[in-house]
């Protein structure tokens, strides 16, 4: 399978994509090709581990046509296999189905010879995903106020999602059992000795220290795996999805409350743990009271450090895919930032050793 | 000797290309790469200009937290292996759990941090 397109350039690709989903859609919906039209079909900027296209579909079926605004996720081509497409789908549809906003999904197939990698359809919700935007512009202030209450109530709907649902039950039976704060660890410290070049000490120094402080598990549930300010449409009423379902499994809930209080997120509003604009206090009692079960300090400061294990290891493995051969100006950029969350894992640690 | 201008002042000269000329035509996902291109060849441009002294003082603290008494290599490729080596053997250590608690933690600590931030002050991320 080929990394690039074949020398025809961006809007050639963007051809070439929009054929093969209509014969894929017509196929999925019953209508001749005839009768699809996809138009404004555009790469959005995104991550560096996925694509997101946005386009627009018309289907004319029995006398009138239905009009549909959408997004494309897709697996960058040649990567068939690192994540499962059908999962995500199911998640989204289970989270939808508890009350959690998420876009509405259509059709999903993983099957690498319709469009060189798997894929999903959704809604294209409308709003915004740039957390400098949510954090700095004057037309966001009230969503700014309610994001805080508004993460940890959404959050507790998710970790509230039943597990027995059977659209859910490939996906769980995939995860192999529910995760412990030990195992995670383990899992991160691995993950580490396989993918970074360099030695890392302070790593070496907060898997000891994270492994000793591990706590015993509040409960199991459907933990989203990657919640933070950066994966969410917002308005300026407030949030309108969360995204990026693709590191969701089967865990301690308190591993996404920690998680959203990592340094990283706060873009430099250091001083407010959830993401530069509410405490950990807030955060807490907006969970607790949408029905979340109660919340720890403790293992809420074990989790946020083990957030800064796991980003290390994120950096680390972005940039070994850039050593190891994708040239990509972003993936090499970001395996200096490693030394973003060691600075991070150290005040940590250093914070703790004065506590005790 | 090669003449000016030097690396640092072209590396600055292809920046400001990126960022007065290219950015502004692009949009999308290839106007944030050029971003990250500018930045990264700022970056390139902090480590030539620290790398030297960043590497004679951390193979100095290394030294010291090692109890290892060797002159620096004289070669910067030479000084960068020896860093990387000792920096295995201090990894080692705390793997075998030698700096779990006491004034050796405190010490590898202390080390730690000056080297993180040798590292942030080369890698400047963007905030926001």
């Amino acid at each position: 399978m080929r990394a690039e397109g074949s020398g025809t350039g961006p809007a050639g690709e963007a051809r070439e994509l929009a054929g093969r989903l209509r014969v894929f859609l017509a196929s999925e919906i019953g209508v001749p090709e005839a009768a699809l039209r996809v138009s404004e079909l555009r790469r959005l900027a995104g991550g560096a581990s996925r694509e997101l296209w946005s386009l627009d579909l018309e289907i004319a079926q029995e006398g009138r046509t239905r009009r549909l605004e959408l997004v494309l996720r897709r697996d960058p081509p040649g990567r068939v296999g690192e994540s499962d497409r059908s999962h995500e789908f199911a998640l989204l549809r289970a989270a939808a189905s508890a009350g959690v906003p998420v876009p509405r999904v259509y059709w999903c197939s993983t099957d690498p010879a319709i469009l060189g990698s798997p894929f999903f359809l959704m809604d294209r919700v409308a709003g915004e995903t740039l957390p400098r935007r949510l954090l700095r512009d004057a037309e966001y202030a009230t969503t700014r106020s309610r994001l805080t209450g508004e993460l940890g109530a959404i959050l507790s709907h998710i970790h509230a999602i039943d597990l027995d649902r059977p659209e859910l039950a490939e996906w769980v039976a995939s995860t192999g059992g529910a995760s412990t704060a030990r195992a995670e660890v383990e899992r991160i410290a691995e993950g580490v000795r396989q993918l970074a070049v360099e030695p890392h000490p302070v790593l070496d120094l907060a898997e000891r220290w994270l492994l000793e402080r591990a706590p015993e598990p509040s409960g199991r549930a459907l933990v989203h795996g990657d919640y933070r300010v950066g994966n969410l449409i917002f308005d300026t009423e407030g949030i309108r999805a969360v995204l990026d379902w693709e590191l969701a499994h089967v865990g301690d809930p308190i591993e996404d409350l920690g998680w959203l209080c990592v340094r990283a997120w706060r873009f430099g509003n250091d001083a407010l743990a959830v993401g530069g604009v509410g405490s950990r206090e807030e955060l807490i009692e907006a969970y607790q009271d949408a029905g979340g079960r109660p919340v720890d300090p403790a293992a809420l400061r074990f989790w946020e450090a083990c957030g800064n294990f796991k980003l290390a290891l994120v950096f680390i493995s972005q940039a070994r895919v850039f050593l190891d051969g994708l040239p990509s100006v972003e993936l090499a950029s970001l395996g200096r930032r490693t030394a973003e969350a060691e600075q991070e894992l150290l005040e940590l640690m250093d914070a703790e050793g004065s506590r005790t | 000797m090669n003449d000016r201008p030097s690396a640092v002042e072209l590396l600055g000269a292809v920046k400001g290309f990126l960022e007065r000329e290219v950015m502004g035509r692009l949009e999308g996902p290839q106007r944030y790469h050029a971003r990250v291109a500018a930045h990264v060849l700022a970056v390139v441009a902090r480590e030539i200009e620290t790398e030297e002294s960043q590497l004679d003082a951390e193979w100095e603290r290394l030294g010291v937290l090692l109890a290892e008494q060797a002159d620096p290599p004289s070669s910067r490729a030479a000084l960068r292996d020896g860093v990387r080596d000792r920096t295995q053997r201090l990894s080692a250590r705390i793997r075998a759990g030698q700096a779990d608690a006491g004034p050796w933690r405190s010490a590898v600590l202390e080390h730690l941090r000056a080297t993180v931030a040798d590292k942030l002050d080369v890698a400047r991320p963007p905030r926001g």
